[in-house]
């Protein structure tokens, strides 16, 4: 807990949970040192693969409940590509599961106690948001060939104001990867600062009922966030997937 | 920052979004490094927001992308295959199992039209056995009717035959008493007892009696 009462003061580090350091010992954070994001992906990882393979391991016609949990993850992203994508979107399912799963575990995880949330920082939903930016652009290029730049070009509208939408649309095109990472990284930040605050305030003996009850009430907000921007992510990534594969408007 | 905080921890709300509001927290950029030196009890203190330290963002995305590779090959090689045949093999059962129990429907339908059709059947022989017998029945009591009338009209014919016979000797006995009585009555009154003549004479009389 970065929070303690010193000499009648309160001293507040909401933002050190947030803090990159190495696992073992101190030291310089070179790109190969095992880190506390090293332990937190991994631990996402494992807790994916977890449900996802050891819940299944039974295959059973009448499933338990972590197979029930595999399957109803497996049903969700399923039918969000086929609903939203279209038939064809499918191909890419693997890729859109590994998205979702990766940032619903990583946000669950992320609210445990003395966690680190890998999906709080901005290089990490970055990537995920770029990956998503990239991978659409190529299917949308290689599927469409020149006909994905219809997508900028909105044959709907009168041929005056085309110019400007394209404009509009190309601005919005490339926000998209910013708006992506930011929603979800600034929701966590957000989320887990507060907390930490609330329960910096629980050192007062005056508050600290109403800072607890105000730590349960946020993290139980938390739980539903951490689900929601996971589903938020994975639905945007299907819609930008759609538009790379049906660019016309 | 620590400062920056410690102003701002009356609110909470303030705390955070002072938090987050960058270019301030680089104005106390500085003050942040002196008190990381102070605070000997942290290894690292948030000299603004870590999010945005760049000096990790490497290791991050290294490690990320190790992970990412790592989830991906196992969902799609391991997991998600399973999870799809399993689902399809539910599928598969529960069409199976629909399909049986559209054929045990089936089976059960047409035993309920085999066992109306054996009810029908042996109602239907019941009725005819019924009729059969009736029929039996009737032909015994026509034959015993037939036989009685036949011997009621016999006997009547016989009855009819002796009362003839009788009435037709009544005929002969009365004329024969009548000649009698007549000759006796013509001799006992002194005459001569002619026969032909007492005969027409009965004749005569007994013509219009008997007719």
């Amino acid at each position: 807990m970065a929070t303690e009462a010193t000499g009648g003061g309160l001293e507040f580090h909401p933002m050190d949970q947030f803090i990159v350091k190495p696992l073992f010992g101190a030291g310089d954070v070179h790109w190969y040192t095992p880190t506390n994001v090293t332990l937190w992906l991994a631990l996402t990882a494992l807790a994916a693969i977890a449900v996802l393979v050891l819940g299944t391991r039974g295959r059973a016609i009448v499933p338990n409940r972590a197979q029930s949990m595999a399957e109803m993850a497996y049903g969700l992203v399923h039918k969000m590509i086929e609903d939203i994508s279209g038939k064809d979107g499918l191909r890419y399912f693997p890729y859109v599961m590994t998205l979702f799963m990766f940032v619903v575990f990583a946000n669950l995880l992320g609210l445990l106690p003395l966690a680190f949330t890998v999906t709080s920082h901005i290089a990490v939903t970055g990537v995920l948001a770029m990956a998503v930016f990239l991978g659409v652009t190529a299917i949308g290029f290689i599927k469409n060939g020149s006909k994905f730049l219809d997508l900028f070009w909105v044959r709907s509208a009168p041929l005056a104001v085309r110019p400007i939408l394209a404009v509009i649309e190309v601005i919005s095109y490339f926000v998209r990867p910013l708006s992506l990472s930011i929603r979800l990284a600034g929701n966590m930040i957000a989320g887990h600062a507060v907390i930490k605050v609330f329960a910096g305030f629980a050192a007062i003996a005056a508050v600290a009922p109403v800072a607890i009850l105000a730590v349960v009430g946020m993290y139980a907000f938390e739980v539903l966030v951490a689900f929601v921007q996971a589903y938020v992510f994975t639905i945007l990534t299907c819609v930008y997937l759609k538009d790379a594969l049906h660019p016309s408007h | 920052m620590i400062s920056l905080l410690q102003e701002a921890a009356h609110t909470a709300v303030e705390t955070t979004e002072g938090a987050i509001v960058t270019d301030e927290a680089a104005t106390h950029g500085a003050d942040a490094a002196t008190h990381g030196v102070d605070a000997a009890g942290h290894a690292a203190e948030a000299a603004g927001l870590p999010q945005l330290d760049i000096a990790t963002f490497g290791n991050q995305i290294f490690w990320l992308v190790v992970t990412l590779v790592v989830l991906y090959l196992v969902l799609s090689r391991v997991a998600l295959p399973r999870i799809a045949s399993v689902l399809s093999d539910r599928q598969g059962a529960v069409t199976g199992d629909l399909m049986a129990a559209e054929e045990f429907k089936q089976k059960a339908r047409e035993a309920e039209a085999a066992y109306d059709k054996a009810l029908a059947d042996a109602r239907g022989e019941a009725q005819a056995i019924v009729a059969q017998n009736r029929a039996e029945i009737q032909a015994e009591l026509d034959a015993a009717i037939a036989k009685a009338d036949a011997e009621i009209s016999a006997r009547t014919a016989e009855s009819e035959v002796r009362i003839r016979e009788v009435r037709a000797t009544a005929d002969v006995d009365a004329r024969e008493v009548a000649l009698d009585v007549t000759a006796e009555l013509v001799r006992n009154f002194g005459g001569n007892v002619d026969g032909a003549v007492i005969g027409t004479a009965v004749d005569d009389r007994m013509k219009g009696a008997v007719q």
